[in-house]
């Protein structure tokens, strides 16, 4: 008899296309929040397959910290005009002007934190009740945890030890007014499966994914790149390096890796024989053991 | 632990034929568990250096004698502030021949929901016997549970057999005593395998002090058991989860059913017919973004299109004529409770199954299980968190579905609380 099984990028494709038409179906007002890093980049490339030939039927929401890398925003705009999708942006700037939020001083001042408030208000403001991350249960032992369908309260809060239990592919979207979901498409991935899934899908990604020369020092351990946003005390050295990032968030909290994979293949094969996860470059998961989960407990995403 | 690297997953060449295996595991504290997915994930190369780091440092500062596993799946502030699992945890490791999702659930009876949870999508239970102490308690519950929620495969892992002289005699006794009890149960196939997670016994590489067994380690047995067969090949069954209409210039009058293949192989040209109009069409296309495809089996997520203009929305399902599913609002399930609130006898439910929404009222509950000794409990009728109980329900709309034991999409429910919108019981169709 014939063997009908489909290899793990095709079925977990299945269940992502599957979670994305979900929500479609059971939310009237979703959006996808899009940082233009490799996993939103795959939920969003996947999006376009869940509805394909129609147009993906919810905006693409960028909660901008105003600290980017250059290449991000160039890469975000190029994307989504190529996807045709509506883009609306969230301004950590436009909170701090306006007082919401106060900004952190010092050497490792980062908006990282901040996002939060300005990722609420617009959710508030647009009046989403479903949000579409592409978080993944590997990156963090807080998100091992997450659900598909994870419900927030009236405050954006996540409640880790009250979770909807979730069985089957039977997603329980139900809330009341003013309460909003957070869905994960790609909680089964892996990192390894996202770099495969971009070289066989051949998606386009922004540039600082690849290795390439830039003007960087270190701090506690890990490589910063020389930005405005950044204060460099005066002993931290400068120097250029040949680096990849292998995460791309906020300037000031995303460092990079020494690596020459300028290829997908050569990342492919760096993340394979890689010592560390790719969240031990990110410094806003040092400050505490447990800092993931207060961040996500307070509506991060 | 040792470190072994023999299992790097290679990077590019090959991945395209890995498959996907998703396995559960239930265990207390103290049976080795954690060892053994630590185990797993270490010999597999799935442990990164800054989580080894991490958990090291944790350790100390907890006073743990030895690097806590443990820590390395619980994940919450409370789980590792109270030394429990609270949740079910996902891991992922991969070799060179699958990737493996592995859904952690606690073992204690208080947490049965999780490992309903956590077994309700696995296609492989993986149970923990402690050598030492043969099958107890735990462990009939556990195997309850896996065959209660249809896991195709169950292996049982013998463990701590250095601690019984890696006894032969001590480990054919135990899967007597096994074989007996799940005699008692609908399970396709089960295994058994002797182990020491602690010194890698038959986990990766095979045991030396066990030259009597001649069956395979854990690994090669996760990395071969054939998984093909898991899914219902024979009734087609197409729940309709969203209908795409572009209104573009280029895709004028297109209109699309999208949804996942929840049983069955569909072709266009195929006959079919749409639940509940009745109304038959043929397929003219199965498209995807890729391009249209030959054939479409479960579980892929695809868009069919029909020969004939027919009023078809969310909640739908088409099926083959001659291979039609059951059609009823009175339905026989087995049940789990979720909610610390009881079931409420002669209440109304709001219920999830496939891609319809409708809502019951919970008619009679014929029995309760003792999970522990499968005894039938007929005088207490009170359904509370953890329990399992065989229940009557009447909906308020006819729904499509197959025996659970047959088909697991189209045989499965959730059941919501209309005032809370909490998940509070999941249902397996029994008739």
């Amino acid at each position: 008899m014939k063997s009908y099984t489909l290899n793990h990028l095709k079925e977990l494709e299945a269940e992502s296309i599957y979670v994305l038409r979900e929500v479609a179906a059971q939310f009237e007002r979703p959006a996808l929040l899009f940082s233009g890093g490799k996993d939103s980049i795959v939920v969003a490339h996947l999006a376009r397959k869940a509805f394909w030939p129609a147009k993906i039927p919810f905006p693409l929401v960028h909660i901008d910290t105003g600290h980017n890398f250059p290449e991000t925003i160039e890469f975000r705009d190029r994307f989504i005009n190529d996807l045709g999708a509506q883009l609306i942006v969230g301004s950590v700037q436009k909170s701090i002007d306006e007082g919401k939020v106060v900004e952190e001083k010092g050497y490792n001042a980062s908006r990282n934190a901040l996002q939060t408030v300005t990722l609420l208000d617009t959710i508030e403001e647009y009046q989403f009740d479903a949000a579409i991350g592409g978080a993944r249960r590997d990156e963090e032992k807080a998100r091992a945890k997450e659900r598909f369908f994870s419900h927030r309260d009236e405050f954006g809060q996540w409640d880790p030890k009250n979770q909807r239990p979730e069985l089957w592919n039977l997603f329980n979207g139900r809330k009341h007014m003013g309460e909003h979901f957070r869905v994960f498409p790609i909680s089964n991935w892996t990192e390894m499966d996202i770099w495969q899934y971009i070289l066989h899908e051949k998606i386009d990604i922004p540039s600082l994914y690849l290795a390439h020369e830039r003007e960087v020092f270190v701090r506690n351990g890990v490589i910063m790149a020389v930005t405005d946003f950044i204060k460099k005390r005066d002993d931290e050295e400068v120097m250029v390096k040949k680096v990849r990032f292998r995460t791309i968030g906020d300037a000031t909290c995303t460092g990079a890796v020494e690596s020459d994979a300028d290829t997908l293949e050569k990342i492919i094969e760096e993340v394979a024989a890689a010592r560390e996860t790719e969240r031990g470059t990110r410094a806003d998961d040092k400050r505490s053991e447990a800092a993931m989960e207060d961040r996500k407990k307070q509506g991060y995403f | 632990m040792t470190t072994q690297t023999k299992n790097i997953q290679e990077p590019v060449k090959g991945y395209l034929d890995m498959e996907l295996l998703r396995f559960s595991t239930a265990g207390s504290v103290d049976d080795g568990k954690s060892t053994l997915i630590g185990r797993l994930l270490y010999d597999s190369k799935s442990i990164f250096e800054d989580q080894i780091q991490a958990i090291e440092e944790s350790s100390k500062r907890r006073g743990d004698e030895n690097v806590n596993l443990a820590l390395l799946t619980d994940g919450l502030r409370a789980e590792r502030e109270q030394g429990i699992t609270i949740d079910v945890a996902y891991r992922y490791f991969a070799t060179p021949k699958r990737k493996f999702i592995i859904a952690d659930t606690p073992g204690h009876i208080q947490y049965t929901r999780n490992m309903v949870t956590g077994a309700s999508t696995s296609n492989l239970s993986l149970i923990l016997v402690d050598a030492r102490k043969g099958l107890i308690e735990q462990t009939s519950r556990h195997t309850f549970i896996s065959a209660l929620l249809g896991i195709p495969h169950i292996v049982f892992c013998i463990n701590k057999m250095d601690l019984v002289d890696y006894s032969e005699e001590v480990f054919e006794k135990i899967k007597a005593d096994l074989e007996a009890f799940a005699s008692k149960l609908n399970v396709k196939d089960i295994r058994f395998i002797p182990i020491s997670a602690l010194h890698g016994d038959n986990v990766v590489n095979k045991s030396e002090n066990m030259p009597w067994y001649q069956g395979e380690t854990l690994l090669y047995l996760l990395e071969n058991i054939h998984i093909g067969s898991d899914q219902n090949h024979i009734d087609c069954r197409f729940p309709v989860q969203y209908v795409i209409r572009p209104q573009s210039t280029e895709y004028h009058d297109y209109r699309g059913y999208a949804g996942r293949i929840a049983g069955g192989v569909f072709k266009p040209g195929d006959e079919v017919v749409v639940l509940p109009s009745g109304f038959s069409s043929k397929i003219k296309s199965i498209d995807t973004y890729d391009g249209p495809l030959d054939e479409a089996f479960a579980p892929m997520s695809v868009t069919l299109t029909l020969e004939d203009d027919i009023d078809i929305s969310r909640g739908d399902m088409i099926v083959r004529p001659n291979n039609q599913p059951e059609i009823s609002q009175d339905i026989d399930l087995m049940v789990c409770w979720l909610n610390e609130k009881p079931m409420h006898l002669g209440g109304k439910y709001a219920v999830k199954h496939t891609t319809n929404d409708v809502r019951c009222i919970i008619k009679d509950v014929k029995y309760k299980v003792n999970i522990n000794n499968l005894h039938r409990i007929e005088d207490d009728k009170t359904v509370n968190m953890n329990d399992i109980a065989r229940i009557t329900m009447r909906t308020t709309k006819p729904l499509f579905y197959d025996r659970y034991e047959r088909n697991r999409n189209t045989g499965s429910l959730i059941i919501i609380d209309e005032a809370t919108n909490e998940t509070v019981g999941a249902g397996m169709i029994v008739e």
